[in-house]
């Protein structure tokens, strides 16, 4: 497995098992040590990508532009070790605890917007992110990463976590995987894709340059 | 409902300079980034220091986070506040609207009857009569009420989109598992969602059947069954020595689909799988 963590992000002994960690607030009663709080590859499919050794495009300070941020979970533990985060999510119930999440940090900024019509926060967002990472539970998740790339820089990357359920329940996930890979396909060039098992089912692992 | 994506569909001032969240009233941070629109991103932050609008950089971000986290806060607030209230509305409208539709049919119909032979029943037939030409004074005015019965009807039919569109969005997960209309009315019959979400799956299994319920509390009747969840298919396509367990099973998912919509707001699929699983249960299994 390669080993190219994050700035900021470590292996921390939690239990006596080495588990991934940010520096950070607690936010949802996660186990946490001298500071660290154990970053749970289970409940965040982006701590998953990074437990499987896929290259998120993630340096540590980068600028994020992150899409799908429900109630902050992960990207809580995005904003302990990266710069400036922008976190779109669309339900307002989510949006609420997002804002809690937001309060205990400096350099998170919150969006109740529709990750669907970026021209609704473009007027915020700043250009030449370096990382967009998407984990919207809607259809046409491939569709939202197309729009959406109008943020990234030239050598930025798309980390996207495609959801099988969230396009259609009754498919079998590989078709669906294999038509959320074709509509990317003009605008991305994808250069990484794994599953998420064990930690996420019928999930498919992204990793995109902009063309 | 209030969508704060959706007020500007034109986008104005979008192709012209950029236009960040920050530029003109300084007062209004919260309200620019809620309501502001842009085709495309620039770089803000460079921008904002320009115009003198930051002293520099991190200046800046402290801006954009007190702007973000404000107006975060007020739209979530709003959106909470207004939308499940206004499906409590127009759920009710609908009802309302489709039983006077009926109503007036009747009425239409029977007045059709002692002029045409071929007179029909129902808001259809009245939709028919409604475009047709009178020829009579007497005709000009059933000819009208007809039109009036096609005109709620048609008014009725827009109502049932509206909830038909809103819901999933209200509450994704009840609406996923009930039908967007059935969940409408749950909600209006506990009076919202808030209200859905802190009532026992017992009750929400009766929601409806208040009439029955009182008469079996007062002691001379037995407990009914269900209440509105009775048009669900997985109650009134089960067997009737089944459709207590089905009516029990179905209220109790739809009560954790309710609670997940009003604690949590995220889509979880695997519910509704459960309980298709506990359907195909109850009606394969023959003991009990």
């Amino acid at each position: 497995m390669s080993e190219d963590l994050p700035t900021g992000v470590e292996r921390r002994s939690f239990d006596g098992e080495s588990r991934l960690a940010t520096r950070g607030e607690p936010v949802y009663g996660e186990p946490t040590d001298e500071g660290w709080r154990l970053w749970d590859a289970g409940r965040s499919k982006l701590g998953a990508m990074v437990e499987l050794g896929m290259d998120a495009g993630l340096a540590g300070g980068d600028t994020v532009l992150y899409l799908g941020a429900a109630s902050g979970t992960t990207v809580s533990h995005v904003a302990d070790f990266a710069a400036p985060t922008y976190a779109v999510e669309f339900a307002p119930r989510p949006v609420r605890d997002l804002v809690g999440v937001a309060e205990d940090r400096r350099n998170l900024f919150p969006l109740l917007k529709d990750a669907r019509k970026p021209e609704t926060y473009a007027h915020v967002v700043e250009s030449d992110v370096d990382v967009v990472v998407q984990d919207v539970a809607t259809r046409g998740q491939a569709r939202v990463a197309v729009e959406n790339a109008r943020f990234l820089a030239d050598d930025g990357r798309l980390v996207a976590a495609i959801k099988a359920r969230s396009e259609d329940v009754t498919r079998e996930p590989a078709a669906v995987f294999e038509d959320a890979l074709a509509a990317l396909e003009p605008t991305y060039e994808v250069v990484a894709t794994e599953r998420l098992e064990p930690y996420h089912e019928d999930h498919l692992g992204v990793v995109a340059r902009p063309r | 409902m209030t969508d704060d994506t959706d007020r500007d569909p034109g986008g104005s001032g979008a192709g012209a300079a950029p236009n960040g969240w920050f530029e003109g009233d300084a007062a209004g941070g919260a309200d620019r980034i809620r309501e502001g629109r842009a085709d495309a991103p620039a770089d803000w932050p460079a921008l904002a220091v320009e115009s003198g609008f930051a002293d520099d950089e991190s200046d800046y971000y402290a801006r954009l986070r007190e702007a973000t986290i404000g107006a975060a806060r007020e739209a979530a607030a709003e959106r909470e506040r207004a939308d499940d209230q206004q499906l409590v509305h127009a759920v009710r409208a609908m009802d309302d609207l489709d039983q006077r539709a009926n109503e007036l049919a009747e009425r239409v119909a029977e007045w059709a009857g002692s002029r045409y032979p071929d007179a029909a029943t129902g808001v259809d037939y009245a939709r028919e009569l409604a475009g047709r030409d009178p020829d009579s004074t007497v005709d000009e005015r059933l000819v009208s009420l007809a039109q009036r019965v096609a005109g709620l009807a048609d008014e009725a039919d827009e109502l049932r989109a509206f909830v038909e569109r809103e819901t999933p969005e209200v509450a994704p997960n009840l609406a996923a598992m009930a039908g967007p209309v059935l969940a409408a009315r749950l909600i209006s019959l506990a009076g919202g969602l808030d209200a859905l979400a802190k009532k026992p799956a017992g009750t929400v299994q009766v929601l409806g059947a208040e009439d029955s319920l009182f008469a079996h509390l007062r002691g001379h009747a037995p407990s009914p069954k269900h209440g509105v969840i009775f048009t669900h298919e997985y109650v009134r396509g089960t067997r009737p020595g089944k459709r207590g367990s089905a009516a029990r099973a179905l209220a109790g998912k739809l009560t954790i689909a309710a609670r997940v919509d009003r604690y949590s707001g995220e889509r979880k699929p695997e519910l509704d799988a459960e309980l298709d699983e506990r359907i195909a249960q109850i009606r394969g299994g023959e003991a009990e």
